[in-house]
């Protein structure tokens, strides 16, 4: 019976290396270029599913990939993960970190073992020179967008409501600069400031318009930090019987791009949306191709899209999300 | 008079959340005085009242199954706001499957979805009852991984939920003046009053929470009893999830009744009720549900600085749990009852005088007349 096992097991073990051999000899022909992507999990929102997807798509064997990939929202995992792809001599290692601390070690390991480093998506803070680029957005941007969007076609005077996201969150603080910059410098009147809450809750943002209603205060323009909040929003104009949109008094703008939203701006029951681009693979993918990989950080180009100036194709192209169909309101 | 003061002594219990829900109202009614004004707006009735009710209604709902499931299993489910989402997504994912959306494709979906609350609060009851499981570590599990789930079940996407029954049902009904999830929350309320007044159940539940072993010499099952309290979890989880997902006309895996254990939870402790399990009051729930939405909004009306709303809330909640906590109570009544004594004192002098004063004045005027 023992000797029997101890066959079997050998027979196992003589398979197993046969295979791998196998396997070795086979993937020989095409050579990959080995990445390993260390990023956040896809539930965490709209924008993380589509990054992923986008993620996915681009660095597949079909395009000359052997990519693999972590995806969780706890830094501790994320360091391991980058010190396993390390080990397992990866080309390139893109990262999306959960925290912008703690990666000093792994980068500077990762340096010596001569992998290149590429984040994406959200910066480290590290030194500039643990890693060749990285490739984000640029959320002051994108709130400049909006606010010279607003300055230009709120009819004065200008009298905003602000829906902030989660406060702190870089998103927040990038979005809510320039039109707070814009109160200060007297272009336009904020008339309520609040917030959709640590989740950039539906409901929370529906809150605070409704409570500026009851305090009978009067505004034209409500600037949503992003589409569930400005949705929540119109809700409460709904609600409360205020025109909104295109021919309504009220104008509305959100960010991020999701496939409703563009929908709702399409249908001018919303005005305008400013895109914030998950898409940063190609991008990259053309990075390492050409072998020019810039220094340092690069915002990618972004846009907004108005009423006037959307078009399907872009709602098919850029947009993240479900999308309802055209001339589908979400109310 | 004995009989009125037995009244009041079953209503004791909803001191605490009443005088909470008082104190609110004052301080807005300060405010402005226009607080409970309300107006039609597109015929439905507007103002911050119905706001309040409308925005509260699926905390209500879960802030009743969290009661029972505290005072049963003396312990919170925090994974309701999870159990909602799965449920709601559950329910999404069949009316947009079910070609043209009628009132029985949503009316069958929500029955779905009901079902898979309940096996949702099968799967928490039976980690919590059979395998004695604390109740906070058994839903944790699915508070960690349930949004995850209801994410696939998406598709991973956030489905839109663009028809026109359910936008009624996240809205008003034509012709009806009160928005819809008001009505619901009501009916649910309603039912919920029915099965407790014509079972045992709060017998049961109450005998489980404040001593199962008593409770199993007398014949009741603990484990079945706290498997039941989550069964019940699951269906309000699902009904408020309904709710929920008809509000936003889409489903956001991600966000949908975010956090909302914190409130459920903080409602039936408002409502009076001890987290340590044992007697339980539902309507005290019920009003800690509304105050606990009121307290958000005042803080808004108050126009709090959005950076500091929630060290507000938590100062309020302090300030308010202290204010009605029986401690101050009892001294309140002590010093009541010594003013009432003094008062009691000084007014019997005072009428005593009176009268007198009034013989004398009656002496003088018939004197007058006599003259």
């Amino acid at each position: 019976m023992k000797k029997l096992t101890k066959a079997g097991l050998l027979l196992l073990v003589a398979v197993l290396v046969l295979s791998t051999v196998c396997g070795i000899t086979a993937a020989a022909p095409k050579k990959l270029i080995k990445v390993g992507i260390v990023n956040l999990p896809p539930e965490e929102s709209g924008y993380r599913q589509a990054n992923v997807e986008d993620m996915n798509k681009v660095f597949s064997k079909a395009n000359g990939y052997d990519a693999k990939q972590t995806n969780t929202a706890d830094n501790s995992e994320q360091i391991a993960a980058a010190r396993g792809y390390i080990r397992d001599g990866v080309d390139y290692l893109l990262i999306s970190a959960a925290n912008a601390t703690g990666w000093d070690d792994v980068l500077q390991s990762a340096k010596r073992a001569g992998v290149k480093v590429i984040l994406f998506d959200r910066l480290i803070d590290t030194a500039a020179s643990n890693y060749e680029a990285a490739l984000v957005s640029d959320m002051q941007y994108e709130g400049q967008l909006a606010t010279d969007w607003v300055l230009k076609n709120v009819p004065k005077p200008i009298k905003l409501v602000l829906i902030r996201g989660q406060l702190g969150s870089a998103a927040e603080i990038g979005r809510s600069a320039p039109v707070l910059k814009a109160a200060k410098e007297g272009k336009l009147t904020i008339v309520a400031d609040g917030t959709g809450g640590d989740t950039w809750s539906l409901e929370e943002a529906r809150k605070v318009v409704e409570a500026a209603i009851a305090a009978n205060k009067d505004f034209n323009v409500i600037y949503a930090q992003n589409d569930g909040m400005a949705q929540g929003a119109v809700q409460a104009l709904e609600a409360a019987g205020i025109s909104h949109g295109k021919n309504g008094k009220v104008k509305i703008i959100g960010f991020d791009f999701n496939r409703f939203a563009l929908r709702n701006v399409q249908a001018g029951y919303w005005d305008a949306d400013v895109q914030c681009n998950p898409r940063q693979a190609s991008q990259i993918d053309q990075w390492i191709k050409s072998g020019k990989i810039p220094k340092g950080i690069v915002y990618q180009k972004e846009m907004i899209l108005t009423t006037d100036t959307i078009t399907d194709a872009d709602i098919e192209k850029y947009g993240i999300n479900a999308d309802p169909g055209k001339g589908v309101i979400t109310r | 008079m004995p009989r009125l003061k037995a009244h009041f002594d079953r209503l004791s219990h909803l001191f605490l959340p009443l005088s909470v829900l008082v104190i609110l109202i004052i301080i807005n009614l300060i405010k402005g005085a226009d607080y409970f004004r309300i107006t039609m707006v597109n015929g439905a009735f507007y103002g911050n009242i119905p706001n309040i009710l409308f925005g509260a209604s699926e905390l209500v709902i879960l802030a009743i199954g969290m009661t029972l499931v505290t005072a049963a299993s003396r312990g919170q489910d925090i994974s309701i706001g999870e159990n909602g989402a799965i449920a709601s997504a559950i329910f999404v994912q069949y009316v947009l499957n079910a070609g043209e959306v009628t009132l029985w494709t949503i009316l069958a979906g929500f029955l779905i979805s009901c079902v898979a609350g309940i096996i949702i609060g099968a799967f928490n009851g039976a980690l919590v009852s059979f395998f004695k499981v604390q109740p906070m570590v058994a839903t944790l599990i699915l508070f960690l991984g349930g949004r995850s789930i209801a994410f696939i079940i998406d598709g991973k996407v956030s489905p839109i939920l663009a028809n026109e029954i359910s936008n009624r049902i996240g809205t008003v009904i034509p012709g009806v003046p009160i928005q819809t999830p008001i009505i619901l929350t009501v009916v649910f309320i309603a039912l919920v009053a029915v099965v407790l007044k014509t079972t045992n159940l709060r017998l049961y539940v109450e005998a489980v929470g404040i001593n199962p072993s008593a409770a199993r010499l007398n014949g009741i099952n603990p484990k079945k009893i706290i498997f039941l309290t989550f069964l019940i979890m699951g269906v309000c989880a699902a009904v408020a999830g309904f709710i929920a997902v008809n509000k936003a006309g889409r489903h956001d895996s991600v966000n949908l009744l975010k956090f909302i254990m914190m409130d459920a939870i903080l409602a039936v402790a408002i409502g009076g009720n001890s987290l340590g399990g044992g007697k339980f009051s539902i309507t005290g729930s019920i009003i800690g549900a509304y105050t606990i939405e009121m307290l958000n909004r005042t803080l808004l009306r108050l126009e709090v600085e959005p950076e500091a709303i929630k060290a507000f809330k938590a100062v309020f909640i302090i300030i308010l749990m202290v204010i009605a906590s029986p401690v101050v109570r009892v001294f309140a009544r002590k010093v009541l009852d010594k003013a009432k004594t003094i008062v009691a004192g000084y007014s019997v002098r005072k009428t005593v005088g009176l009268n007198k004063a009034v013989l004398s004045t009656t002496d003088t005027s018939a004197r007058k007349k006599e003259e």
